[in-house]
């Protein structure tokens, strides 16, 4: 969707935490990312490569853990499990579902180097 | 650079006066408004150099090897955005505004529609906010009409972000009871992920365009609640399946209402002045005061 903006905010976040926490140099950046959030894991790659050279991030290894995509099927009145942005509903097979989960992006954690 | 769109960079304007960014010595990220240009350069240097107070027994001075913990962080990428989107909500709610985000690829007339319902309204407070990369040539075609209009300009940036909209709003001040109109930068792409504060998002369909954009750019059309179908006054110069298009839209988004309009001949007009009143009046209800006329 727009993987530059995203890398921007995370960056941030680690330096937000790292002035909170007094750590110099991140090893690790562990994402949350939904199944159904419109972010490609390459693209955050490239942007994130891109954005954090030069900080106490650089040469960071990104670990990008999905989240699982789900919707509301109103044929069916229920939840269902979604794994593409415009699929059908698993159980009847129509496209009434509205995305209700897997759509957040999170920070999780960051492995850091112990001062 | 973003690898959707080609976009990258801040260098955003308001009125033509540049908004810095930098980053403090606490290591935020500063932006604000300059209204002249400076210089000053922000090298810090950085000591890499650690204390060691002989406590930690696990330390070995022997190899280069460095313990590493890791920190829970949980923290929403763009809860930075939505924590400005959150106050321009507040803004709009503590005076009543009617803040609507309009969404479409270029072209769609976006600003043509926004002259003409100023024009419909005659002389209900209305405003706008009108982002574009550069120029503010729709900011000036706005105040011709007769609304107060501010013109955001997003440098190489492809889409409105809250804290441009919650700066801009101070210089624009909206009057209590009125219509907010944001006018995004024209792409269909990026503006569906940051939240600006507003009401709800209105995605503008051009006929001449391909009745697959809500498939194409399902996001958009997703976080909309109108779609607004313009140029049907083109329909029959056109091979344009009107129903296929609609389908396509409830297919992204089952709850999505549709208004068929042509800003050029003023059909459908009526049917997005009223949906207008309709979401003013929910709206005044919902926070349970007189809509006023």
């Amino acid at each position: 969707m727009h993987e530059m903006s995203l890398a921007e905010e995370v960056l941030r976040i680690i330096e937000d935490a790292a002035s909170d926490q007094g750590f110099r140099r991140v090893r690790t950046v562990i994402l949350e990312i939904g199944k159904l959030a419109a972010v490609e894991p390459e693209a955050m790659r490239f942007c994130f490569d891109a954005v954090v050279s030069g900080t106490l991030a650089e040469g960071a290894a990104l670990e990008i853990e999905e989240t699982a995509g789900e919707g509301w099927c109103a044929q069916c009145m229920a939840t269902v499990a979604m794994h593409e942005e415009l699929g059908a509903c698993p159980r009847c097979g129509g496209y009434r579902v509205q995305v209700t989960g897997g759509t957040g992006m999170r920070v999780k954690e960051l492995e850091v180097e112990q001062e | 650079m973003c690898t959707t769109c080609g976009c990258g960079g801040t260098e955003t304007h308001i009125n033509g006066q540049a908004m810095h960014e930098h980053v403090g010595q606490d290591g935020r990220v500063y932006r604000h408004v300059h209204a002249h240009p400076h210089d000053h350069d922000h090298d810090y240097l950085h000591d890499h150099g650690h204390p060691h107070s002989g406590i930690g027994a696990v330390h070995s001075h022997v190899g280069r090897v460095t313990q590493s913990r890791m920190v829970r962080i949980e923290q929403d990428i763009l809860a930075k955005n939505n924590a400005h989107a959150g106050k321009n909500r507040e803004f709009f709610k503590e005076r009543g505004i009617l803040a609507l985000n309009l969404v479409s690829s270029p072209g769609s007339g976006k600003t043509a529609l926004l002259v003409r319902t100023i024009a419909a309204l005659d002389g209900q407070p209305v405003a706008v906010i009108e982002g574009d990369q550069q120029t503010s040539n729709d900011a000036e075609r706005i105040r011709a009409s007769g609304a107060p209009a501010i013109q955001i300009n997003t440098g190489k940036g492809c889409h409105l972000d809250a804290q441009m909209v919650e700066q801009a709003l101070p210089q624009l001040a909206p009057v209590h009871n009125s219509l907010l109109f944001i006018e995004n930068v024209g792409n269909l792409v990026c503006p569906a992920a940051f939240d600006l504060g507003e009401a709800a998002h209105v995605a503008i369909l051009s006929v001449t365009g391909g009745e697959d954009e809500p498939l194409k750019y399902p996001d958009m059309f997703r976080a909309a609640r109108l779609m607004l179908l313009n140029k049907c006054d083109l329909l029959p110069y056109l091979q344009f399946n009107v129903e296929q298009t609609i389908e396509n839209a409830h297919r992204v988004n089952p709850a999505i209402e549709v208004i068929q309009i042509s800003v050029a001949s003023g059909a459908g007009m009526q049917d997005w002045l009223a949906w207008l009143q309709r979401e003013q009046e929910a709206m005044a209800a919902s926070q349970g005061r007189p809509v006023t006329a």
